[in-house]
């Protein structure tokens, strides 16, 4: 058992961090650092673009296609470096979600008529999983498609569909069967938001931004040669997709950075006579939840580097998510409630409050937006069902 | 970064576990508990063959020369067999406290018969008021002509009533609170003027709390050096520490597998417990907690293991002490609420005592208020990142 990494291992983390200090742009990591997790477009496929140059822009794909071919160690350390610089997320829908799915479950002509854009970054991904009535219960998904011709016509909706507005293209499940067990019946298709009879309704979050959609089909018609897959097997690409992220599902690099922020932040805040880091009820609540994170960042290297590898990870990744995005959410709201009266201001609220880098609504938002965390992509509780039948048998 | 164990490592814990899974199965509790001090003696020469009491020494001194990791795989069998033994006073405090204060002849006399089985060791050190504040030292050696005269009195000395030996923690400079002037005394304890009130503990155990009543100890008492007594203390009080954590991780294990055990098997309302969601949330929380603690556990010993060769000699850095106290403070919280669940778990049944449950519970009980409880850690833990804070500001 030993907690160090190799040097070889420390040389590629001081490659990556000093890749990014020398080449993200000082606008991009401000946004970041203001806890902004969806970028404008502009700015994802900027950066995109800088990573491409490296080739480390879809890094965990097979080097033929693209990839850079690393060890666990070196993607371990790759996205954790990328984050603790306050370097946007790499792009999740094209990037970590449809392109293995295609290198899965796609034909030759597929993976070369789509990869190419994911890779560019030309081309943007949206996610259509969701459903105004299939939520955390997925296969009860309703859109339809219906086979006519050499196509099929999609008619419904999807919702909470992150970035749809700003998307090329939409991968998603529909119904193409309705006769048998839920999970049957579901294929896995592609889809130019372009095609005529789509229409993208913007959903405002309570903290006000535009991160999400409601997507609405009306006899749109999506070739044949856009399915991954056979018909009706969509439900099994979707949970290959759901059981792909190892890397960084944690996000303790983001959140290391967040602690560190409201460090500083409690050191620079008057307070009395001194600042908030005198105080020791809230410098508790600080170091608990910075052992709640090195608890947290341990047990994903435990995973990762233990008897199998990251290979042997199972059903216990969804602690990962679950402590993930409580601990996460836990350092955000303390950053918010230690601004006190200067945490009510609004976005644009005028003058601007700064202290040691947060922004006082920016630290709002952040606290309100990042509320989303335990609902997606698989509600904690969900994860927590996940863990009681796949690791404790119950 | 590699967390699997040594072959050796997974041999210790094989022939480890089917000792205890032998001879300390539960239904022979009762009886090991009505033992005098609470453990079986006659198994004290079978830890010895099992290398469990020569572990952490150096060769040179008939060790096994094994690291922080060996200890925390023997604590974590200990925790879940939920085994009594003078072992943590003898070779985890005893033993490491010569091994990190005494001298070469000290070491060389001590530590072979510690590791062969023949001597029991017991640590003097808490006083009654002083808290878990290891610098709250009020006994007092005051030097003479013949050696020093030992006046004051200490608590909770874990089996001293079974000790061949006592080490204790006095006061030769300075005042309770001071690091320096702090002295280590080898004695006897049937030294004259020594009185010892031995009791059993709330988990089955046995401690001592011990009066210094004008007890002389000739000058070859003192263990190292006069007044250099600190560092050495504070030293193996944090590798206990640690050593009782991973005691808490085995008992946590064994609650949330027990507690699977039942709730996969109970039946009520027609159906198993386990298929109720809102026991199955609550047994995923325990199983969570496990994990979590788990890797503080190894983040506090493999911390331990990188600055093991300056064994005693000079204080560990902040940034050991750091992880030391995360895992007392998070491995005490986690396994008081799984200790709590587990017997909730079980309903009725869990207040039983023919059930491990509670006796888990009490166990955990005795380790968060032994080396400090996880609101001290906490304490200490916050300030020394403010420590770290203010350097780097």
């Amino acid at each position: 058992m030993d907690m160090k990494f190799s040097a070889e291992a420390e040389a590629f983390r001081d490659e990556v961090g000093n890749f990014v200090a020398d080449n993200l742009p000082d606008d991009i990591r401000h946004k970041v650092a203001q806890e902004e997790m969806i970028l404008p477009r502009e700015m994802m496929v900027r950066w995109h673009k800088i990573l491409g140059q490296k080739g480390w822009s879809c890094p965990s794909w097979p080097k033929t296609h693209g990839g850079a071919g690393w060890s666990d160690e070196q993607h371990y350390l790759f996205e954790r470096e990328i984050a603790l610089s306050d370097a946007p997320r790499p792009i999740p829908y094209g990037v970590v979600m449809l392109a293995p799915c295609l290198l899965e479950f796609g034909t030759q002509a597929q993976q070369e008529k789509f990869l190419p854009g994911i890779l560019s970054g030309d081309e943007l991904w949206c996610q259509g999983f969701s459903e105004p009535n299939a939520g955390s219960d997925l296969a009860s998904l309703q859109c339809r498609a219906v086979a006519e011709g050499d196509s099929y016509i999609i008619n419904g909706s999807k919702t909470w569909t992150s970035e749809a507005h700003i998307a090329d293209g939409m991968f998603g499940l529909f119904r193409t069967d309705s006769s048998g067990r839920k999970q049957q019946g579901i294929t896995f298709l592609m889809i130019d938001m372009k095609t005529p009879g789509i229409s993208v309704t913007p959903l405002m979050t309570f903290e006000g931004t535009h991160e999400v959609n409601q997507v609405f089909f009306d006899n749109v018609r999506v070739p044949f040669a856009n399915r991954i897959g056979e018909e009706n097997q969509g439900w099994s690409i979707a949970k290959y997709l759901l059981g792909l992220e190892r890397f960084g599902t944690a996000e303790v690099g983001r959140s290391l950075a967040s602690l560190a922020r409201l460090k500083k932040l409690a050191a620079a805040l008057a307070v009395d006579e001194g600042r908030l880091s005198d105080d020791p009820d809230f410098m508790s609540e600080v170091a608990r939840a910075e052992i709640a994170l090195r608890a947290l960042e341990v047990t994903e290297q435990r995973f990762l580097f233990g008897p199998g590898g990251s290979d042997a990870m199972g059903a216990e990744a969804s602690m990962l998510k679950i402590r993930g995005t409580e601990i996460q959410q836990d350092i955000l709201e303390l950053t918010h409630q230690a601004l006190g009266y200067a945490g009510q201001r609004g976005q644009d609220s005028r003058p601007v409050l700064q202290i040691a880098g947060i922004t006082s609504g920016k630290a709002a938002m952040a606290h309100f937006n990042f509320r989303k965390t335990s609902i997606y992509a698989g509600s904690n509780e969900i994860q927590k069902t996940i863990i009681a039948k796949a690791v404790l048998g119950l | 970064m590699d967390f699997t164990f040594t072959e050796e490592q997974q041999l210790f814990r094989n022939s480890t576990r089917r000792f205890l899974d032998e001879q300390y199965a539960f239904e022979k509790r009762a009886g090991i508990l009505e033992q005098p001090h609470g453990y079986q003696e006659s198994h004290w020469q079978n830890f010895a063959e099992l290398g469990w009491l020569a572990m952490p020494f150096a060769e040179q001194y008939d060790g096994l020369g094994g690291s922080p990791i060996e200890t925390m795989i023997l604590m974590e069998e200990m925790g879940r067999s939920l085994l009594t033994s003078p072992y943590l006073a003898t070779v985890v405090l005893g033993g490491e406290i010569v091994a990190a204060a005494g001298s070469e002849e000290q070491k060389s006399a001590l530590l072979p018969q510690v590791g062969a089985g023949e001597l029991k060791l017991a640590l003097a050190f808490a006083e009654q008021g002083g808290g878990y504040d290891l610098t709250q030292i009020r006994l007092r050696a005051t030097k003479n002509e013949t050696g020093y005269l030992l006046e004051g009195s200490k608590t909770t000395v874990f089996h001293a009533g079974v000790a061949d030996k006592i080490i204790v923690a006095a006061r030769n400079a300075g005042r309770a609170g001071e690091r320096e002037g702090v002295s280590l005394f080898l004695l006897d304890p049937d030294a004259a003027g020594l009185q010892a009130r031995s009791y059993r503990t709330q988990d089955g155990g046995s401690a001592s709390d011990l009066e210094f009543k004008a007890v002389q100890v000739p000058e070859e008492a003192l263990l190292g050096q006069e007044g250099q007594g600190f560092v050495p203390l504070q030293w193996v009080i944090a590798k206990a520490a640690v050593a009782l954590c991973a005691e808490a991780v085995g008992t946590m294990w064994a609650i949330s597998e027990q507690s699977g055990d039942f709730l996969r098997t109970r039946e009520q309302f027609g159906q198993k417990l386990g298929s109720f969601q809102a026991l199955q949330h609550r047994l995923v929380d325990v199983y969570m907690k496990c994990q979590l603690s788990q890797s503080l556990v190894y983040d506090a010993v493999c911390g331990l293991d990188q600055e093991a060769d300056q064994q005693g000699g000079k204080p560990f850095g902040p940034e050991l002490m750091r992880k030391i106290c995360a895992a007392k403070y998070q491995v005490g919280l986690d396994a008081r609420s799984v200790g709590q669940e587990g017997i909730q778990f079980h309903g009725a049944m869990g207040m039983m005592t023919e059930l491990p449950i509670g006796h888990y519970y009490k166990r955990i009980t005795a380790i968060n208020s032994t080396f400090g409880d996880p609101r001290f850690h906490l304490r200490r833990y916050r300030e020394l990142m403010r420590q770290d804070q203010d350097k780097a500001a």
